[in-house]
């Protein structure tokens, strides 16, 4: 096993970004250079545009990248879960063609995993591929699909066998989303945005080599896309800030964190923004009110016991414990305390609760709270679905008897478009 | 280490359930709330001499094993999932807590040992007949100088008070008011003057006590300053050893719903596969890991000094005290019918939840201080 010393590493960078890092250079260019040199991705295998180390060296990466204010590849998006999944489950062709657009930001990808019949059972799928002389034709729609309006690729996965189990009848496709027979249309949600698309394909075309491993492995292939997503949700966080820096590079930087950030700049308020729950009380003159001070106070104490049990997850995580019961309740006490927040952000505005834009208080920020919190409840698998997984994953409770186990021709579902 | 246990911690808390676990299964439990006592001395010299349990905050210079708040947590944890029946609270926690706050080296160096050592057990008095949960409510006056002070008055809710044999009692100076004059008393419980009546209560396997002063020598412990703040933090303390006691029991709780749900068959399959069961224990877990979460916070910011230590001894205890409740309710749903007979022991801990819960101030009590301490701070 080789060791690596972090110093070196740092030290190898740095010289790397002195030689190299040009703030004149176009970010495309800049980016070509950096993924030849496997410092865009240094946790990525030597063979594929990295330099195979360790992934706890990666914060003293990024702080060099920082102190040189040098731009990084593009890593931010559903991009990255396509990059992750083509580098373990794609064929090296794959792996020549997307990988180093995916890192220049040259190309952007989504994923066309969930479809109107099919939210919480993924794996009900009914999107179809049927193979003809040049490849596989396309029928079906997808919902829920984040920043199709602006992706070039996206990662389909379709039902390619009828007869088999619904989990071993699916195959995992890369589709050009240009192309005739997709049509992508954005869905407004209930609290006036649109981050998520309907996507329709009507004969859509998918040439035989865009076949992601073999036909059946959709559903395995998916998983390692989900598992990237479950993962990614920090780094998004992270890597979602653009440099404050002046110059051109930087501005082109920003434009692709815009874009790419876009459907996701209500999220906060989908958390129930209790950071504003004390000034707002105080604003309105309701603290002073008996009934409302106990929930406020729940709230409050709710949400800082929820902060610690998510720092127990990640502590037994750094500390290399196996993961307790702490790392499946997160989603779950998430959406308690949205619902939590949203309740007592109604009581605090009283009759003005009622009030959205400009005649709203906070200029319609308050508004925007209680008509996006219900989305934390739903999104990312409901609170039905993480009560199952927790008792059964966590509780060892027995599971629910199945209904879906025969081939899927036959199994019970939702009527759909396109069969 | 607010968000984890080191190893040597782990190893602590596997020792203390390991001992529960087999000397006092819920068999002695029911045997010695039945008794006049109230519970094992025998297990309670084991639980001094195996385990030094009775100092495990207490300075080593005191007889203690000197550890933390965290540790102490630990034990209590463990013991309110055995639901250990013995005077560990009154005198480990509330009477060595007082001494180690209020009282000054010297008294502690005369007091304590004999709490650590388990030979004498301590308690403390200083809940009224109304109930209130401040020692700014205190009545019982006291007049008279040092040693040769006396005490008229009444107390009630005196955990273990019918046989502890060292009373701290909170009394306030003739004519004092709010927080000005309080002050803590050791009294000898065979001292003259002193009426004591075990309280009947739903929780037998914590008994309380009302006891009368009538010109009851005393001695007034750490100078004549008024004790009102000390008194605070040391029931700050105690309320958070608490909230970890409550944390075991809802734990234990929680355990033997899913174990029941595992087993209980109706229409053909286990009731634990019905998701409206899985549900209710799933939202379980999750009120009990947040607890337990706050719980273990609050006791690792005594250990590190804080200043937040007053609202976070309400926050864990109102978080614990929901949590330990609703636990208690859903575990006997769950149980069905049989839950709520007398054989089942899941009644002990409900009893246990629903006296915890008021203990010490309710959740509603220590919401509004929370609410009234953050306002302060902001």
């Amino acid at each position: 096993m080789i060791t690596h010393d972090e110093a070196e590493v740092r030290a190898e960078l740095r010289d790397w970004l002195r030689a190299h890092w040009d703030v004149n250079r176009s970010l495309v260019a800049w980016r070509n250079l950096l993924v030849d040199s496997g410092w865009g991705m240094p946790h990525w295998p030597r063979a594929w545009h990295g330099r195979s180390l360790p992934m706890a060296l990666l914060p003293a990466v990024e702080e060099e990248f920082e102190a040189a204010q040098a731009v990084g590849v593009a890593r931010i998006g559903i991009r990255l879960l396509a990059a992750a999944t083509l580098l373990e489950h794609g064929s090296n062709a794959h792996k020549a063609r997307f990988l180093r657009r995916i890192l220049t930001g040259e190309d952007t990808w989504c994923q066309l995993f969930s479809e109107p019949g099919s939210g919480s059972d993924l794996a009900g799928a009914t999107t179809r591929a049927h193979s003809d002389s040049d490849g596989w034709v396309i029928n079906g729609q997808k919902l829920w699909t984040t920043s199709a309006h602006h992706a070039d690729w996206g990662l389909l996965l379709a039902r390619t066998d009828w007869d088999a189990p619904k989990h071993s009848g699916m195959s995992y496709f890369i589709i050009d989303m240009t192309q005739p027979g997709v049509e992508v249309q954005p869905l407004k949600q209930m609290n006036g945005h649109a981050s998520f698309n309907q996507v329709f394909f009507t004969d859509a075309k998918v040439p035989a080599e865009n076949l992601v491993g073999k036909t059946g492995d959709g559903w395995k292939i998916a998983m390692t896309t989900l598992a990237h997503e479950r993962r990614n949700a920090d780094a998004l966080r992270r890597w979602g800030h653009a440099s404050p820096y002046a110059g051109a590079i930087y501005d082109q930087e920003r434009a692709e964190i815009a874009t790419v950030m876009e459907p996701y700049k209500w999220y906060p308020q989908r958390a129930g923004r209790v950071d504003l729950i004390m000034s707002r009380a105080r604003e309105t003159g309701r603290l002073a009110d008996p009934a409302l001070r106990q929930d406020i106070a729940r709230l409050m104490m709710l949400s800082r016991s929820a902060e610690w049990l998510a720092h127990r997850a990640r502590q037994a995580k750094v500390a290399g414990k196996p993961e307790g019961p702490e790392g499946s309740l997160g989603k779950l006490v998430a959406s308690h305390v949205a619902r939590a927040a949203s309740h007592v952000h109604t009581l605090i505005s009283g009759a003005d609760a009622m009030l959205a834009g400009a005649d709203g208080p906070h200029d319609g920020l308050i508004a925007e709270i209680l008509l996006s919190v219900p989305a934390t409840s739903i999104a990312g698998g409901t609170d039905e679905i993480q009560r199952n997984i927790i008792g059964e994953r966590v509780l060892d409770l027995p599971r629910e008897p199945r209904m879906d186990t025969g081939p899927f021709r036959d199994v019970p579902r939702n009527p759909t478009r396109g069969r | 280490m607010r968000f984890g246990y080191t190893d040597e911690q782990e190893q602590f808390r596997d020792i203390v359930a390991r001992f529960l676990r087999e000397r006092s299964p819920t068999s002695e439990v029911r045997k010695h709330m039945a008794s006049d006592a109230g519970y094992d001395r025998a297990l309670w010299r084991q639980l001094v001499t195996e385990l030094g349990l009775t100092g495990v905050h207490v300075p080593e210079s005191l007889g203690g094993q000197g550890f933390g708040y965290v540790e102490l947590g630990i034990a209590l944890e463990e013991m309110g999932r055995a639901l250990l029946c013995a005077p560990y609270f009154a005198s480990s926690v509330l009477a060595t807590e007082v001494l180690r706050t209020v009282a000054t080296e010297t008294e502690q160096a005369m007091l304590l040992p004999a709490l650590v050592s388990g030979e004498k057990l301590g308690t403390l008095a200083w809940v009224e007949r109304g109930g209130q949960w401040d020692v700014a409510a205190t009545t019982l006056t006291a007049h008279g100088q040092g040693e040769a002070c006396r005490l008229d008055g009444h107390k009630k809710f005196v955990l273990d008070g019918h046989h502890a044999d060292l009373l701290l009692v909170v009394a306030r100076t003739r004519g004092s008011v709010g927080d000005a004059g309080l002050g803590v008393y050791a009294v000898d419980a065979e001292a003259v003057g002193i009426t004591r009546r075990q309280l009947a209560t739903i929780d037998s396997t914590r008994r309380q006590a009302e006891i009368t002063f009538s010109d009851t020598p005393a001695r007034r412990l750490g100078g004549t300053e008024s004790a009102a703040v000390k008194l605070r933090q040391s029931l700050d303390r105690a309320t958070i050893a608490l909230a970890c006691e409550m944390v075991g029991g809802a734990r234990a709780l929680l355990d033997s719903a899913v174990g029941y749900a595992k087993l209980r068959m109706q229409f053909g399959r286990p009731i634990g596969s019905f998701q409206a069961i899985k549900h209710k224990c799933a939202e379980m877990l999750l009120e009990v890991e947040l607890a337990s979460s706050a719980a273990r916070y609050a006791a690792a910011a005594i250990d590190d000094n804080d200043s937040e230590v007053p609202a976070l001894a309400s926050l864990a205890k109102a978080m614990a005290g929901d949590a330990y409740m609703h636990a208690a309710i859903e575990c006997i749903q769950i149980h069905g019918g049989i839950g709520f007979t007398w054989d089942e022991d899941t009644h002990l801990w409900f009893k246990r939840a629903k006296s915890s819960q008021v203990m010490l101030g309710d959740a509603s009590h220590h919401r509004e201080r929370y609410m009234a301490l953050t306002e302060a701070s902001a």
